[in-house]
């Protein structure tokens, strides 16, 4: 049938063949964007001796697609003297990035979109796009709120870049590659194996930057409803709203999945009794997505310049030493710790 | 071969025509969007250069980190446009002079027939431009790389030595202190009772 | 064997490489310093150059040594000057401590920057290859360019800072794109290989021409010659006088050096082309400098114009393209720091707090005030004007016979007619000390380590005008065993 689909498609085949691909990844992922903002009114819910939604559908199930399909039908307002162009183009270029990173993540052994060398810079530098959406939805807005959220989120986001960017120096330097698939085979070995453990700070302040660089609590001050409405999208409503609804619950994904793949093995499985395999990466990222939701639940807001102190003075320190640590102790006998 | 001479024409258009606009548009903001464009482009040229790690550090660095708090402070400024064209005309011929006698030259001096090179040869797919990168940065290019970073350093000396202000009065606290804090610091226990002890009478009645 | 290497390249480099630790020293500690007690800062500082001073007099051979791949030379040349470089530098702490004190920039950034601004001074004098001499400049720039700003409440520095990183940043751009046309067109970034190509002809000649004209432009732009003067005046008089002091002085050594590695190491075989470019510069530098000088009624600008017609002499000796050329070139810019020095330290002497001495009328009957100091200010005057029994004298005389003997007559003839002019405005000073009545009758107290240096400066310019030999034995021994 492939053969089939190549002789029909002629010149454009491997543009059709990917644009497939990309599909297969996107539709599933799309889904789990779905079911995660389901996942989180309900995971809540039951923190907070709530019930969570339980009308649409049974338990509930077909609470997402009612919400799409209610933000689908509403008005997109544009707020007077905005810039029209940069006013809608913004939350595409906060989708954009958060979708292309998934280019380079490996969902199993051989299986991953484009598997280039440079896979680590490259999800650093999608990331480090995505701000760019917000700053430009703040500014474009013309109101501000908006701006203040936009201005917030910016600083925010080049702060704990830094740190997140050292944490995956030490991964690299421990794995030896920048390729992700090759990160994930160096880790190689069962649950001990797995750089959690040798990385462990690294962990730890990869994961929190993780939650700060997508603007989700305790790091919210980007929309800080209660002081700033909503921050940057307070402007926005409908579809374009949804967007952004859509690229923030992807990010979170987005980051889970790096974190299992970087620090909890990927697609490894813990023991060696049982095979290798996609599930056991979608089962550590959705343990990984359970503490973004718990940490909703469970902690107040941080104050601005406590952010910013915990960024700068001290992740970046800690990984900055961290590293070090790494790079002595590959000159030691305990090397074998990251091999 | 032909699909990628394509490429290379579509993304210098694009490069070229964000350069002017970062020029001659007249908003700040959108200036700084174009040159974030034009970064972007001229990563996508690195890439069909084989310099994918030039390409993605320079979307990771200047698209991902300068460009941004570029784009922090062009916002804030309130930037009276009418007042910086002032005196534009009275310079754009001389400028204009210039700066086409400059391009002449260039267009003079920099055909390839100046340059004995031919293409490099194509690398094979399993060669990592970054390995390859890191092991001249370390070895043979180590010293001005380490000057590199000591010019780094000076740059962030000279940025704190230059703003850094301890200004009275500001409500700055000290988490560590904070987290110090003990209850005994705080609050004074009192041993109050809970009601007064009442005449006997008022009971009774 | 390659840890033989290794082991080479940190021995050769030993000093910078102490440089930077102790900078970093200096900075943590004043961290933990009150005001009370930041005079460790300085001792620390003054600690690092002698330490440095005794690192490179300890690992002197007189012959040529490369390391870190050809990017770094140890040779004679690099050897003395950066033991002018500290001693000069050195000098320049001991001037500015108590201005700087009065002022409020006596922190522990201003010794690190000092110090940071002296390793790129060093990597400079030892740069053997386009990288290293650009890292070099930059970091020597950056350094500058922060200091001249730190007194950040006063705006006239603030905009002299600003003129000076932006049209510093411009050269530094014009720098670049000229290398890399000179790398586009012989294929190497190490000055002896890009003598090399340039030897065998390989290297196309309208590219390397372009590059060249760019290169000798933004050298031009940092040593400050005509025309690319305009921000000279402007920071020498913006900039707080300490900092002047530092940018007058010291870094021209590491110009110096740029030069000589940049033109006369590398791209020797252009000579002939470069030397038209620096014939114009140097006629032009001569003779603005001294003309604008004298309608300057403020010393610090005026002594930026005369910096300005310094340059113009010292692009002589350099012009002449000979060996004899390069030494008297090389004479003459010990001469000028040593000049600088005490020029800007009787204005730092004469400073005291909220009151800057640098207008020419400050000067006024010094003589009745302080005859010794007016003394010293004479030898100086005299030294910059070129007046007989003095350094600066010889130092000129030097330079326009290297230009004599290379043939340029005609230009030799007009250098002496505007070093006449120049005298004009050097005696009006020596003038005004001696024969008007004071305007300011402030007691002149320096601390006595200003007052032993100052002394010891003042008279080095007549002993050593007496006595060139000594000074000139040591350059000749740099360049002619550097130069091959």
């Amino acid at each position: 049938m492939m053969d089939a689909l190549q002789q029909l498609f002629g010149p454009f085949w491997p543009v059709v063949w990917n644009l497939a691909k990309i599909v297969a990844i996107i539709l599933p992922l799309m889904g789990a964007v779905a079911y995660l903002t389901l996942a989180e009114r309900k995971v809540i819910g039951f923190m907070q001796v709530r019930i969570g939604p339980n009308r649409v559908g049974y338990y509930g199930l077909l609470q997402p697609l009612a919400d799409g399909i209610k933000l689908l039908f509403k008005e997109i307002i544009l707020p007077t003297a905005a810039n029209k162009f940069l006013f809608l183009l913004a939350p595409i270029l906060v989708l954009g990035p958060a979708l292309a990173a998934w280019a380079v993540v490996p969902f199993d052994l051989n299986l991953v979109l484009a598997d280039i060398d440079a896979g680590l810079l490259y999800i650093l530098a999608m990331t480090s796009v995505g701000v760019y959406g917000v700053i430009i939805a703040g500014w474009a807005s013309n109101s501000k709120y908006a701006f203040l959220g936009s201005l917030r989120s910016a600083a925010q986001i080049v702060s704990y870049e830094i740190a997140m960017g050292f944490a995956l120096v030490g991964v690299l330097m421990a794995a030896n590659s920048l390729n992700l698939g090759k990160i994930v085979l160096a880790q190689a070995g069962g649950f001990w194996q797995w750089y959690w453990l040798p990385l462990f700070p690294l962990f730890v302040v990869y994961f929190i930057s993780a939650v700060a660089e997508t603007n989700r609590a305790p790091f919210d001050v980007a929309e800080g409803e209660s002081e700033i409405v909503a921050g940057f999208h307070v402007e926005y409503s409908g579809m374009a709203f949804a967007v952004f609804f859509l690229a923030e619950y992807a990010n979170m994904i987005l980051v889970a999945t790096l974190a299992a793949v970087m620090f909890l093995g990927g697609w490894l499985s813990p023991v060696p009794f049982l095979p290798d395999g996609f599930p056991w990466l979608a089962l550590k990222v959705a343990a990984l997505l359970f503490l973004f939701l718990w940490f909703r639940a469970t902690f107040p807001r941080y104050r601005y310049d406590q952010i910013m102190r915990l960024g700068w003075k001290v992740f970046i320190p800690i990984t900055l030493v961290w590293i070090v640590v790494v790079g002595a102790m590959m000159q030691t006998p305990w090397a074998y710790l990251f091999h | 071969m032909i699909f990628q001479d394509y490429v290379f024409y579509a993304l210098a258009a694009i490069l070229l025509f964000a350069g002017l606009r970062v020029i001659t548009t007249r908003n700040p903001v959108q200036a700084a969007l174009f040159l974030v464009l034009a970064f972007f482009t001229a990563a996508g040229i690195w890439l069909l250069l084989e310099a994918e790690f030039l390409a993605i550090v320079l979307v990771l660095v200047y698209v991902g980190a300068v460009m941004v708090l570029f784009l922090f402070v062009v916002m804030m400024l309130d930037i009276n446009l009418d007042k910086l064209r002032e005196g534009f005309w009275d310079y754009a011929p001389l400028a204009g002079f210039v700066g086409v006698l400059m391009a002449l030259e260039m267009v003079m001096v920099l055909g390839s027939k100046h340059f004995g090179y031919s293409a490099p040869e194509k690398h094979g797919a399993d060669y990592s431009n970054t390995a390859e990168l890191g092991r001249l940065l370390y070895t043979d290019y180590v010293y001005p790389f380490e000057i590199a970073s000591v010019v780094l350093l000076v740059a962030i000396i000279a940025a704190i030595a230059l703003t850094l202000r301890r200004r009275a009065g500001t409500k700055h606290n000290d988490p560590a202190k904070q987290v110090r804090v003990k209850r005994a610091d705080r609050i004074r226990m009192v041993s109050m009772p809970a009601e007064k002890d009442e005449p006997a009478e008022g009971e009774q009645k | 064997m390659m840890n033989n290497a290794i082991t080479y390249d940190l021995i050769a480099a030993l000093p910078e490489i102490f440089v930077l630790c102790m900078a970093m020293v200096v900075l943590l500690v004043s961290l933990f310093l009150s005001a009370r007690t930041l005079y460790v800062s300085y001792i620390l500082t003054q600690v690092t150059l002698l330490g440095a001073a005794f690192i490179t007099v300890s690992t002197h051979i007189p012959a040529v040594g490369y390391a870190f791949n050809g990017m770094f030379v140890d040779d004679p040349l690099s050897d003395i000057l950066k033991l002018m470089i500290y001693l000069g530098t050195s000098m320049v702490l001991v001037y500015s401590r108590s201005y700087i004190a009065l002022r409020g920039m006596y922190r522990g950034e201003f010794f690190a920057l000092v110090l940071f601004a002296m390793l790129g001074m060093m990597i400079m004098v030892s740069g053997q290859h386009f990288l290293t001499l650009y890292m070099g400049l930059e970091l020597l720039s950056l350094c500058l360019y922060s200091l001249v700003a730190l007194d950040r409440d006063n705006p006239r520095s603030t905009e002299a800072a600003m003129k000076y990183f932006v049209l510093g940043a411009l050269a530094s751009g014009m720098l670049l794109y000229g290398m890399s046309m000179i790398y586009g067109a012989t294929g190497a970034l190490e000055l002896s290989q890009i003598n090399a190509a340039l030897f065998n002809g390989m290297a196309d000649r309208s590219v390397l021409i372009l590059g060249l004209v760019f290169v000798v432009a933004g050298v031009a732009f940092k040593l400050g010659a005509v025309p690319f003067q305009m921000w000279l005046p402007d920071v020498y008089h913006g900039a707080p006088t300490a900092v002047t002091l530092l940018v007058g002085s010291v870094p021209k050594f590491a110009a110096f050096a740029f030069v000589i590695r940049l033109l006369i190491q590398g791209l020797q075989v252009l000579t002939v082309d470069w030397q038209g470019m620096l014939i114009v510069m140097a006629v032009l530098s001569i003779s603005i400098g001294n003309i604008t000088a004298i309608a300057q009624t403020n010393l610090k600008r005026m002594l930026a114009y005369s910096t300005i017609s310094h340059i113009g002499f010292l692009l002589f000796g350099f012009l002449s393209g000979s060996m004899n050329g390069y030494i008297s070139s090389m004479f003459y810019i010990s001469a000028y720091v040593l000049m600088t020095l005490g020029g800007f330290g009787m204005i730092l002497l004469l400073s005291r707090k909220g009151f800057e001495a640098e207008n020419l009328d400050d000067f006024k009957g010094l003589n009745q005030r302080s005859p010794w100091y007016a003394f010293l200010m004479l030898l100086l005057m005299f030294s910059m004007a070129g007046v007989p029994p003095t350094l600066g004298f010889y130092a000129k005389f030097t330079v326009l016979q290297a230009a004599l003997q290379a043939g340029f007559v005609s230009l030799v003839i007009f250098a002496v007619l505007m070093a006449a002019v120049g005298a004009f405005y050097y005696l009006r000073i020596v003038k005004l000390m001696y024969f008007d009545e004071p305007q300011d009758h402030a007691p002149i107290t320096p601390s006595p380590d200003m007052a032993l240096v100052l002394g010891i400066n003042g008279m080095a310019i007549l002993i050593l005008g007496l006595m060139p030999q000594r000074l000139m034995e040591l350059c000749a021994y740099a360049i002619a065993h550097s130069l091959q």
